[in-house]
């Protein structure tokens, strides 16, 4: 499969509609393994590398989950291609920096993305959209046992799979859902949910992970140990803290329908008239407004058929997702004004905001959606 | 106040992290900054820096291993990169690794997922001790038509050892 008919599409986990969706965007599950005895990918020479990427790469081009699947050596991708990979979080931003003796092998799906000598020699990762981290990993574990059949991983008795990382040592697992919070952050609850949920062993952090800022009110919770808990124990454990985590969201939603709906209308209203007449935008300013009309969205105050070309600007607004539609090399000033234009073109047919809607919205679906079945 | 880090230097860059309810401080000069990559923070974790830190002198303290067999890693290299430098490095270096890994995670073993290859491996080893037993019983009860039954078993579970391995 060409890099183009990959990007052509939005991932599945963007258009599906699994549990939680408004709020939960995607779940992500992905699994870190290494070969036995073999230099980790930062430490081996370039020879070796290549040697270990050779080993592995055709294990898993022939997964069953692979056939028709995008594979390519990282050194033959651009940095613009590798860059919406980034912003698909197909492949992570560390992997993006690398090039020979790495590569991404990823199904036409874009639910199951291998990166191959990243910090580890493996990186397995299965994205599902709303709140599945349990079928997430059922895919990613399925994965594992083929490939293990014909790859000696290493694992020990005691520390069981060892990674190049001892944060990751274990069950080489993060689990990991990304979050919309746009209620707990407008009612300035976010800080003590973070709190929360830090306190108990897990990890929140911004739109790309690690060391990044939280942007469009998303947010990523995860897992932080590896080691002495079982998998499906630590992803039990995380959905039971995001499905508190919704609730609040939730009832922090009622709260400003109730007590500060016309701080909300106000932002809604704006987000919207923003969106549609403003001819620069950053890509944070875009964010942060096309949270807002999700928000709407949500709340009933757009209709629902609308939430795909919201959800889609969030990853088509993103810079390389913008260089990659033009032909030239673009400067941020030309991407401000570009995004700008892709906004007002998608949003042309997009009604006004609809107060009314939303009183009864609120009394019919104030309350959480049912809980998932997992 | 001296820079963590190379504790030579007066420290300028000052971060904060709240990490499982506990506040951790790290003061760093500016070159030891720069160095951490704590300028740029995409590649930054306070969390593994502050590990990395207590690691190498966890390392340094306990272990006699300097370098790992396998594949000639230090524990120099652990200390600048927080990373190991292949999978054999967690028995080189597994003294100092021990008191790190028991700061970072929830337990000291894996409780997990079991490699298919693994979880055969103890089936097998499971069968040989009852084997063996059972060999030794027999012969203590001058059982001689069993004992000698029980040995073939032994020798053929052993050829299976030999082909996994």
């Amino acid at each position: 499969m060409k890099f183009a008919n990959l990007t052509a599409t939005a991932g599945e986990w963007l258009r599906g509609e699994g549990p939680h969706h408004q709020i939960v965007v995607s779940s992500r599950v992905r699994l870190a393994r290494n070969l036995r005895n073999r230099a980790f990918p930062g430490w081996a020479k370039k020879a070796e590398r290549t040697a270990i990427l050779e080993m592995i790469k055709p294990r898993v081009e022939e997964l069953t989950e692979m056939q028709d699947s995008f594979s390519e050596a990282l050194q033959d991708l651009s940095a613009t291609e590798k860059q919406v990979l980034v912003e698909r979080h197909l492949i992570s931003r560390e992997h993006a920096a690398k090039s020979i003796g790495s590569a991404i092998v990823m199904n036409r799906r874009q639910t199951l993305s291998i990166m191959i000598n990243e910090e580890d020699h493996l990186r397995m990762q299965s994205i599902r959209s709303g709140l599945q981290l349990k079928s997430a990993f059922k895919l990613v574990d399925k994965v594992d046992s083929t490939l293990e059949n014909k790859l000696d991983f290493a694992y020990d008795s005691k520390l069981g799979y060892l990674t190049a990382c001892p944060t990751n040592v274990g069950t080489g697992m993060r689990a990991s859902a990304m979050l919309h919070l746009p209620g707990l952050v407008l009612s300035e609850l976010i800080n003590q949910v973070i709190q929360a949920v830090n306190k108990i062993g897990l990890a929140v952090r911004g739109l790309y992970g690690e060391g990044t800022e939280a942007m469009g009110n998303l947010f990523q919770i995860s897992n932080q140990t590896t080691l002495g808990e079982k998998e499906d124990e630590i992803i039990s454990r995380l959905t039971k803290v995001i499905e508190t985590i919704i609730e609040k969201e939730h009832d922090a939603r009622q709260v400003l329908i109730q007590k500060k709906s016309n701080t909300l209308w106000d932002q809604i209203g704006r987000a919207y008239g923003v969106l549609t007449y403003a001819h620069a935008m950053t890509s944070k300013e875009a964010l942060n407004l096309l949270s807002i009309m999700k928000l709407g969205i949500d709340l009933g105050a757009f209709p629902e058929d609308r939430r795909l070309p919201v959800d889609e600007l969030f990853i088509d607004t993103q810079p390389a997702h913008l260089q990659k539609s033009s032909q030239q090399k673009m400067n941020a000033e030309e991407r401000d004004h570009l995004r700008a234009q892709i906004i007002r073109e998608r949003l042309k047919v997009f009604p006004k905001p609809d107060i009314s809607k939303v009183a009864r919205e609120s009394e019919n679906g104030s309350k959480p959606e049912p809980k998932n079945n997992e | 106040m001296l820079c963590d880090v190379c504790k030579c230097n007066d420290a300028t860059v000052f971060l904060t992290q709240i990490l499982e309810g506990k506040m951790q401080k790290v003061n760093l000069c500016d070159a030891c900054s720069k160095d951490k990559g704590v300028q740029d923070p995409t590649g930054f974790a306070l969390a593994d820096l502050l590990l990395g830190i207590g690691a190498a002198e966890e390392i340094e303290k306990g272990s006699v291993t300097q370098k790992c067999e396998i594949c000639g890693f230090t524990q120099t290299d652990f200390k600048k990169t927080g990373r190991l430098g292949c999978s054999a490095c967690y028995q080189s270096f597994s003294e100092g690794l021990t008191t790190l890994l028991k700061a970072m995670h929830k337990g000291t073993e894996h409780v997990g997922k079991l490699p298919q290859r693994a979880h055969e491996q103890m089936q097998l080893n499971d069968r040989m001790r009852t084997l063996t037993q059972d060999l030794q019983k027999a012969v203590a009860e001058e059982n001689y038509e069993t004992a000698a039954s029980l040995r073939d078993q032994i020798k053929k579970l052993e050829s299976e050892f030999v082909t996994r391995s």
